[in-house]
């Protein structure tokens, strides 16, 4: 005889994102057609489609950068960014750059430093890092603010194979303790079970006329 | 809070790396009130009668000189998109950019309008009155100067704008600030001037903030 526990029941998913419908326009182009996804708490989803299908863009109407024209983005949790540019400060040491996210996220800055491998360059300006710590150091900002919904826009431009295992690592231990990410990447991440979410390109959509 | 001042202190440590924005304004003003003698001759009755004029109108245009770079460096290499998604609320993020542009030239301004009013014949006496009407008017132009920059954030051609939507509203302060700084001259109370110049800081302080945060925001989606 088997006792219950044998079979444990799965956890229900905690939801952390629900996107309905989500249409936007840029001037008078049609860049997103009522798209809609649902992220769960350890999901991973790679936003796949060809340059100018809108992955961008649907990142910010998620972020809440950009309203929707259509349709509506719940959230149910905070989040983090990582945009395409890594907003650091060229003047500014490793640490002063990081600085803000720091005072405003949970996390401690050396363990995000020592996970991504920069705890030498901690004192050296953003000026003297290459395109790959760069990206790093910003990424290193998405781990300290703590917030579970991660939103990466081309987390692995510029990054070795080296630093792509460690960032895979790093998205499998924050999946690991609930966490959830949203990716759009041209190269394959090194992470288990994730969805993925296909963009169709809208280019032949030329123009959209507002009768 | 912390993160208000967090803000601030990144942007001191900015400017203080990158001098050249705050040099170049002080500069500015020091030329641009330098120029004045030459062009109205050495006579010290006039310099003294024109100086606080002068002062106020190089202080004015010097104000405006790194105002294009203010919010456009944010937003060009996406600090803005994460000040706006993980800082502090829009006008909060506005506000200190704000009070970190009068620190960084306000600030050095009006004690650069020390030397500069002394050079023009400006009266010992009647220099703490000049610097009062000089320390609100700078605010309030940081206040207006940082609500028109966002305001033309991400639009072509937003240099030229910039002056164009600023100078205006700059007027009252302009009025005020000078009327001011006449009152020792011309043996009058300043009192008047120098309240209706605290009622313009006063209405700056809340609406510009404001303002530009809904600047940013729409700069941003």
């Amino acid at each position: 005889m088997t006792s219950p526990s044998d079979f444990p029941t799965p956890p229900v998913p905690e939801r952390l994102l629900d996107v309905k419908g989500v249409t936007v326009f840029r001037g008078d182009r049609l860049v997103l057609d009522g798209v809609s996804l649902t992220l769960d708490a350890g999901d991973a989803m790679i936003l796949t489609g060809p340059n100018g299908a809108g992955k961008s863009t649907l990142l910010r109407t998620i972020s809440g950068l950009r309203r929707p024209d259509s349709g509506e983005v719940i959230r149910y949790g905070d989040l983090a960014w990582l945009g395409h540019q890594d907003a650091l400060k060229p003047g500014l040491t490793l640490a002063q750059n990081l600085a803000l996210a720091e005072k405003l996220g949970t996390n401690s800055l050396p363990d995000a430093l020592e996970a991504l491998d920069l705890t030498h360059l901690t004192d050296l300006p953003a000026r003297l890092l290459s395109s790959g710590q760069k990206r790093r150091a910003a990424f290193a900002r998405v781990m300290l603010s703590g917030a579970p919904l991660w939103l990466l826009d081309e987390p692995t431009v510029g990054l070795d194979v080296a630093s792509i295992e460690r960032l895979g690592a790093v998205m499998a231990a924050h999946r690991a303790n609930g966490g959830a990410m949203i990716v759009t990447t041209h190269v394959p991440l090194p992470l288990d079970n994730t969805r993925s979410h296909e963009l169709p390109s809208l280019a032949h959509v030329e123009s959209f006329w507002l009768s | 809070m912390t993160a208000f001042l967090a803000l601030i202190d990144r942007d001191l440590r900015l400017a203080f790396r990158f001098g050249a924005d705050t040099l170049a304004s002080l500069l500015f003003f020091i030329l641009c009130g330098s120029l004045f003698p030459l062009a109205l001759g050495p006579s010290p009755d006039l310099l003294r009668h024109m100086g606080p004029g002068i002062i106020w109108v190089c202080a004015l245009l010097a104000c405006l000189l790194p105002l294009d770079r203010l919010f456009g460096a944010e937003l060009e290499d996406g600090s803005l998109d994460l000040l706006m998604l993980t800082g502090p609320a829009p006008a909060a993020v506005a506000f200190a950019k704000m009070a970190a542009h009068w620190l960084t030239t306000g600030l050095p301004l009006l004690i650069a309008s020390i030397p500069l009013g002394i050079m023009l014949g400006v009266k010992g006496s009647e220099l703490p009155l000049l610097l009062l009407g000089l320390a609100m008017g700078t605010m309030s132009l940081s206040l207006l100067g940082g609500m028109a920059a966002s305001i033309v954030l991400g639009a072509r051609r937003g240099g030229v704008l910039l002056p164009l939507l600023v100078l205006p509203l700059a007027t009252p302060v302009l009025i005020f600030g000078a009327a001011s700084s006449y009152a020792g001259q011309l043996a009058t109370s300043p009192a008047a001037s120098l309240d209706l110049l605290g009622a313009c800081l006063f209405a700056c302080l809340p609406l510009c903030p404001l303002a530009a945060g809904q600047g940013l925001k729409a700069a941003v989606g």
